[in-house]
């Protein structure tokens, strides 16, 4: 029971860095950019999320707040900066994207001030439901792996019956050819940037209600975003996530189950202290043990 | 041009009285301390207490002019050796303060005090710097890092909770508080878990937990990790049946307010809270407040305590605060009315004082701690007898 528990438990983390990965790697895989700003979208969602849900009172009407925010911040970021960063050096794109980390972080201090905001699950999540005999699992988390379903059945949808989707697809793996045909980039580059953005403003936002709201959570999350992308497939909704569950999973179940497990063959002290530290490593040795196999990722972008 | 020897006798005699008016040029300050980035609350705290009673004093201290230089660290160890190097070669300040983290603490405190600079400690206090390896120059003016965990310790003992649950992040201070803990813990432990720093989500922990079913959870986990697990705890049903205690950096008023009713009834141990009934405290909370708009948190008190401490010392020795045998003297003395009330330093430069117990309590619109009794009084950090001051 306490198996399925932790498993539930990795996939609910699993759909957070699904949420994540999903806009990371649209914008990675058809843009070529590399977006270290992508965490700092993600801190605008959480923030927007707890002041909307704040005045509104209702943490919907939140939700839907901080994924417009992050996505008009998307926008900004793209038509501001990322636009005359296309053809420059991926060093180029990893500076000036670190830059608008730092002025994201300073510019969120000023405004919302040094102190973690308050956001709590609207009162028909904050209850614990028995989904496994014996196991009261909080319905929060329940109601953001539903949310991360969702979300993986829309991008389904829109990349492979859509034109948007089609575009995409085809943006991904022939861009001279769509520029060729006459279609604009260039917007369609906002419009992926603009999704991207709104799928990391609706992670931070669900993130809040379980999370720190501060300055600073976006860098924590998007190192393990980088990961599942890379062991996903770079461009490769797909793989995103695959790669979220597992990363999810094996992050968790090395955490749940690796100290009782060396304790057996250890004494306690050193047990503990090195499931703590192997734990950390876990999913990292799983990125390598992917990359050595498939240097590519588990999926190949669209197409290919 | 030719000068007379008169005039070069002038020039001399000028600049002989521009070297003994150097004397009443400003003490130098430097402060490093983590302003931006995660974590970045503590160190505002810290630097708002110090500054508040710098502006008491007109930007004096003991009736010297103070010139300050504060730089962040943004929590990097690298960033903080930086920063102390340049402030004890190019700036030559007198007197060092601020850092928050004990990693940052030990990578920067040892050296500095080494080359002649006074350092003040308002938060971080690493075991080794108060026993083997604690400095003349060094002086901790917040606590040991194991003295509120040992308080804990001591009251979870005395309430009778025998089968106790530890959580604490995977790094020196973890470590070091979850021994604290211990050593007045007298029940069993049920589980001991280290998590990684910076830890965000703690769904494995918390059903592992559970699965221990142990009578009462003690937890150190700093800054957003502690408002993450407590937001946590409390949605997965946990927090009426196994009750939680922690120290004071998990129930800051930073904190309470991020984490609101999740952490009502939750008791924490601190050397200081801000209804603790003395004088110098009530004015210390009423000009904080009107000054920032906030209640001071533990942090604020010790950056506020740091600079009194500086306040008496400079008194005592005057413009003669360079001769560091004497500044040095002056400051162990600890003369003045710390916001905590009773306050000493112990022979290895750290605090001899109370401990108190907390319960986290909704007041009015906010979430807030309230005082409910003391744990230690004039208590001692284990390390002490270790030191051996040259």
């Amino acid at each position: 029971m306490l198996f399925l528990e932790q498993l539930l438990n990795g996939v609910q983390l699993g759909m957070m860095l699904f949420l994540m990965a999903a806009g990371l790697t649209l914008i990675f895989g058809i843009m070529h950019l590399i977006n270290l700003a992508h965490g700092s979208l993600y801190m605008v969602g959480a923030y927007f999320t707890a002041t909307v849900t704040v005045m509104s009172g209702s943490f919907a009407i939140g939700l839907f707040g901080g994924c417009v925010a992050a996505a008009c911040c998307g926008v900004l970021i793209e038509l501001l900066a990322m636009r005359h960063l296309y053809h420059r050096d991926h060093l180029d794109q990893v500076l000036a994207t670190f830059g608008i980390i730092l002025t994201a972080n300073e510019a969120t201090k000023m405004i919302f001030g040094p102190q973690a905001l308050f956001l709590n699950p609207p009162d028909w999540l904050s209850e614990t439901v028995q989904i496994l005999p014996d196991t009261p699992y909080p319905a929060y988390r329940l109601f953001v792996i539903i949310s991360g379903i969702v979300v993986a059945l829309f991008l389904r949808h829109l990349i492979t019956h859509t034109r948007l989707g089609m575009l995409i697809r085809a943006g991904a793996t022939h861009r001279e050819m769509v520029t060729a045909l006459g279609f604009n980039i260039s917007l369609l580059f906002t419009v992926v940037f603009a999704l991207g953005a709104g799928l990391a403003g609706l992670a931070g936002g669900l993130a809040g209600p379980l999370l720190a709201i501060e300055v600073g959570m976006g860098e924590q999350i998007l190192i393990l975003t980088f990961v599942v992308i890379i062991i996903g497939g770079i461009g490769s909704v797909k793989g995103a996530l695959v790669a979220g569950l597992l990363v999810g999973i094996v992050d968790t179940l090395s955490r749940a189950f690796l100290p009782t497990l060396l304790k057996t063959m250890l004494p306690t002290a050193s047990a503990d202290a090195l499931a703590g530290s192997v734990s950390s490593m876990a999913i990292y040795i799983v990125m390598a043990l992917v990359l050595i196999v498939r240097p590519e990722g588990l999926y190949r972008a669209y197409g290919t | 041009m030719q000068l007379s020897p008169k005039i070069r006798n002038a020039i001399a005699l000028a600049s002989l009285c521009v070297s003994a008016n150097a004397l009443a040029e400003p003490a130098k300050i430097g402060m490093i301390t983590t302003l931006s980035g995660g974590g970045a609350s503590l160190g505002i705290d810290i630097r708002d207490g110090f500054e508040l009673a710098l502006k008491e004093r007109n930007n004096q201290l003991g009736g010297i002019d103070v010139d300050m230089i504060i730089v962040d660290d943004g929590r990097k160890v690298d960033n903080a050796k930086q920063i102390a190097r340049r402030m004890v070669e190019r700036d030559q300040v007198d007197i060092m303060t601020g850092i928050v983290w004990s990693n940052l603490a030990m990578a920067v405190i040892p050296s500095v005090t080494a080359d002649g600079t006074i350092y003040i400690s308002p938060n971080a206090g690493p075991s080794l710097l108060a026993g083997k390896r604690c400095h003349p120059n060094y002086f901790n003016v917040a606590w040991q890092n194991d003295n509120l965990h040992e308080a804990m310790g001591q009251y979870v003992s005395d309430k009778g909770y025998n089968k106790v649950y530890l959580i604490a992040p995977n790094y020196p201070a973890g470590k070091d508080a979850l021994a604290g803990f211990k050593r007045f813990y007298k029940g069993q432990i049920a589980g001991e878990v280290y998590t990684k720093l910076g830890q965000v989500d703690y769904a494995a922990e918390i059903a592992n937990l559970r699965a221990e079913n142990p009578d009462a959870v003690f937890f150190f986990l700093p800054g957003g990790m502690g408002i993450n697990f407590t937001k946590q705890y409390a949605q997965a049903g946990l927090k009426e049946s196994i009750p939680l205690f922690g120290p004071a950096f998990s129930f800051d008023e930073g904190i309470l307010k991020a984490v609101g009713d999740a952490a009502i009834d939750t008791m924490n141990t601190s050397q200081y809270s801000h209804d603790l009934d003395n004088s110098a405290n009530k004015a210390f909370v009423a000009k904080f407040m009107e000054t920032y708009g906030r209640k001071p948190s533990l942090y604020a008190s010790q950056g506020y305590d740091a600079a009194l401490l500086l306040d008496s010392a400079f008194r005592a020795v005057g413009s003669d605060y360079k001769n560091r045998e004497k500044f040095r003297a002056a400051l162990a003395k600890a003369d003045f009315s710390s916001v905590r009330g009773d306050f000493r330093f112990g022979p290895n430069q750290h605090p001899i004082q109370s401990i108190y117990v907390r319960k986290v309590v909704r007041e009015g619109d906010s979430v807030t701690n309230q005082l409910v009794g003391t744990v230690f009084t004039q208590h001692q950090d284990a390390y002490a007898s270790e030191c051996k001051m040259k």
